[in-house]
């Protein structure tokens, strides 16, 4: 109790400086969170996109972005022909840019495919896909930020299209999307006779190692992965997921100096106190764990309020129109938990030179100093 | 209290210093030259001399402190040694008083007294019964809760009196500890310590200037430019000095 009483005391003894600390990490957790929070939702969103009831995703080979990825028509053809094969969908990713907006993701589908199946209809006819020439479906935030309605031309790129419908999606990518017939994807992106992936879902489950044998075999340019697989193996992934935890890191090394700092100053002004704690028969151990129980102290209550900080930024940006579905908000526990464990790990490297320094405190000369 | 001359039968040593050299900046600065000392259990020992004469050196380097150049320290005949030795040293044969309280600020009296008890781990009963009856002896238990910037001077030394003598040393070693009070409370705290250590029978060396003070000890040992020129009792050195 006194012991903690002695942490305690001198945290309260320079509140300002304690708070600075305890400020310096609640920002870097807060930041760390949001960063990884966000790409973690960008992530899951694009890798929904593939796994729109499907399991299976087939694509080029060593390819660094899907966008390059070129699956020739046959493929599909000779895949949708398999036994254990249910269904199997090309779609052809694109993007275009507006003056007003940098990117427009279209994606060019066939008339059965899941996502139109599973959209929410704000108008016009899901049998019109297809059958009226040129026409494309909006997501309803992209036809929001395009501005245009049913039955409109709408400029994508350098070309005018007739909006033959407008749905409401729940993943962002796809809701600020431009859905487009495969041909005229093909025509628009000049890439005729190829997809960007072949999304595939299987009679049976099991069958998922065959069928990734099987495209080995007879596809040498191609590759088909289990969705879990392909969040873990693609490139951009974790390219993203790699730079956000490097911000939040360097986020959290800044918070970490902010720690140091503050304990470097706790440990130089009370040096005869410390001496006298050695006098009084404190052990290296305990003059070490006293000042790493302040820096944890420091960090844990950091910790705690840059979750809440997080949180309340992630919401917020989650409330701003231009983001609506971009941000997922669900912070997933081990984000949680990895963000506080990191920032309690900075407190403690943080108070590591203070600490020795400390441990060397030499009583004799401390209490000579007025 | 009952007094140990030298011409008595020599009871048990509990502290002895051995041709002890101290000296910083690569001998630049000699502090102490060739000091034997020593200390036998019960005893109340006075360092004299002027300042800079090595006194509070021989008490720090006595109370494993510090660590002598040359020669050896040796308490209840088991020569110091850095490390853990001097660790269970302070926590349970040595307790010091000095000449600034030294208390921690933010922590209460009663708070300030037990932390030698936490540093040795004692169970929190135990050491809270004892530091209840410390207190009372001192008379300061009726300020237990109160933080150590309320107490005036004479309590502060109280408690560090109390703090001291929280894990029951053997030895008292006690660097000008009336230096920092009026004359009064100063000569309160003097009785105080030494009424205590007659109870707890302790080793008391003290460092002091005050010669009224360290003629009411067994022992006078009169130290100059880092060397023991005197040790005697103090009626022997009155009796000189008049010859």
């Amino acid at each position: 109790m006194i012991f903690l009483k002695l942490i305690l005391t001198n945290l309260s003894r320079h509140r300002v400086r304690t708070g600075i600390s305890i400020a310096g990490i609640a920002f870097s957790v807060a930041a760390m969170l949001t960063v990884v929070t966000i790409l973690q939702g960008a992530v899951a969103m694009f890798s929904g996109l593939l796994s729109d009831n499907s399991q299976i995703v087939v694509f080029e080979k060593d390819v660094s972005d899907l966008f390059f990825s070129s699956v020739p028509a046959s493929a599909v053809a000779q895949i949708r022909s398999w036994s254990m094969v249910e269904h199997a969908n090309p779609v052809l990713f694109g993007v275009v840019s507006s003056t007003d907006h940098p990117i427009i993701t279209c994606f060019g589908v066939t008339p059965t495919d899941a996502r139109l199946n599973n959209a929410q209809w704000v108008a016009g006819r899901r049998k019109d896909f297809g059958a009226v020439k040129d026409g494309v479906i909006l997501g309803q935030r992209a036809a929001d930020f395009l501005k245009a309605k049913l039955d409109e031309q709408v400029v994508i790129g350098y070309q005018k299209f007739p909006v033959i419908g407008i749905v409401k999606l729940k993943n962002g990518f796809e809701d600020g999307g431009v859905f487009m017939p495969l041909p005229l994807a093909q025509q628009f992106f000049h890439k005729q006779d190829s997809s960007s992936v072949i999304t595939v879902k299987l009679k049976s489950t099991s069958d998922a190692a065959a069928f990734k044998q099987k495209v080995a075999e007879q596809f040498p340019t191609l590759i088909a992965l289990r969705n879990q697989e392909f969040d873990h193996s693609y490139s951009q992934f974790k390219i993203l997921k790699a730079t956000a935890w490097a911000v939040g890191i360097c986020g959290l090394l800044l918070g970490g100096l902010g720690v140091a700092n503050t304990m470097i100053m706790s440990v130089f002004t009370r040096i005869r106190e410390i001496a006298v704690l050695r006098v009084n028969g404190f052990s290296n151990g305990q003059i070490a764990g006293m000042i790493f129980g302040e820096s944890g102290i420091v960090s844990l209550i950091g910790a705690v309020a840059g979750l809440a900080i997080g949180g309340l930024v992630i919401v917020g940006l989650k409330m701003i129109p231009a983001l609506h579905g971009y941000i997922d908000s669900h912070m997933q526990p081990w984000v949680m938990a990895a963000v506080v464990a990191l920032a309690l790990l900075t407190g403690v490297a943080g108070a590591l030179y203070p600490a020795i320094y400390a441990m060397r405190v030499r009583a004799v000369e401390a209490l000579r100093f007025e | 209290m009952s007094k140990v001359f030298l011409d008595e039968p020599s009871p048990r040593s509990v502290v002895r210093a051995e041709n002890v050299w101290k000296s910083y900046e690569q001998d630049a600065i000699r502090v102490l030259n060739g000091v034997n000392f020593e200390a036998a259990a019960g005893q109340t020992v006075a360092l004299c001399g002027p300042s800079g004469c090595g006194k509070s050196t021989l008490l720090h380097l006595l109370g494993g402190l510090d660590t002598p150049t040359a020669g050896s320290i040796y308490v209840n005949d088991v020569k110091l040694e850095p490390g853990r030795s001097t660790l269970q040293l302070l926590r349970h044969q040595i307790g010091f008083v000095f000449q600034l309280h030294h208390l921690i600020p933010g922590l209460t009296l009663e708070e300030n007294c037990l932390i030698p008890a936490v540093a040795a781990g004692t169970p929190r009963n135990e050491a809270r019964k004892r530091m209840l009856q410390l207190t009372e002896r001192t008379g300061i238990a009726h300020r237990l809760k109160q933080p150590i910037q309320k107490l005036s001077g004479g309590e502060r030394q109280r408690t560090t009196l109390c703090r001291a003598l929280m894990n029951q040393p053997e030895i008292l070693l006690a660097d000008e500890p009336t230096g920092s009070l009026d004359e009064r409370t100063s000569a309160q705290i003097f009785e105080l310590l030494l009424e205590l250590v007659e109870t707890e029978k302790i080793t008391l060396i003290m460092a002091t200037h005050d010669r009224s003070l360290a003629e009411r000890c067994h022992r006078l040992v009169e130290m100059r430019g880092g060397q023991v020129v005197d040790a005697r009792a103090p009626q022997a050195a009155v009796q000189q000095e008049g010859s």
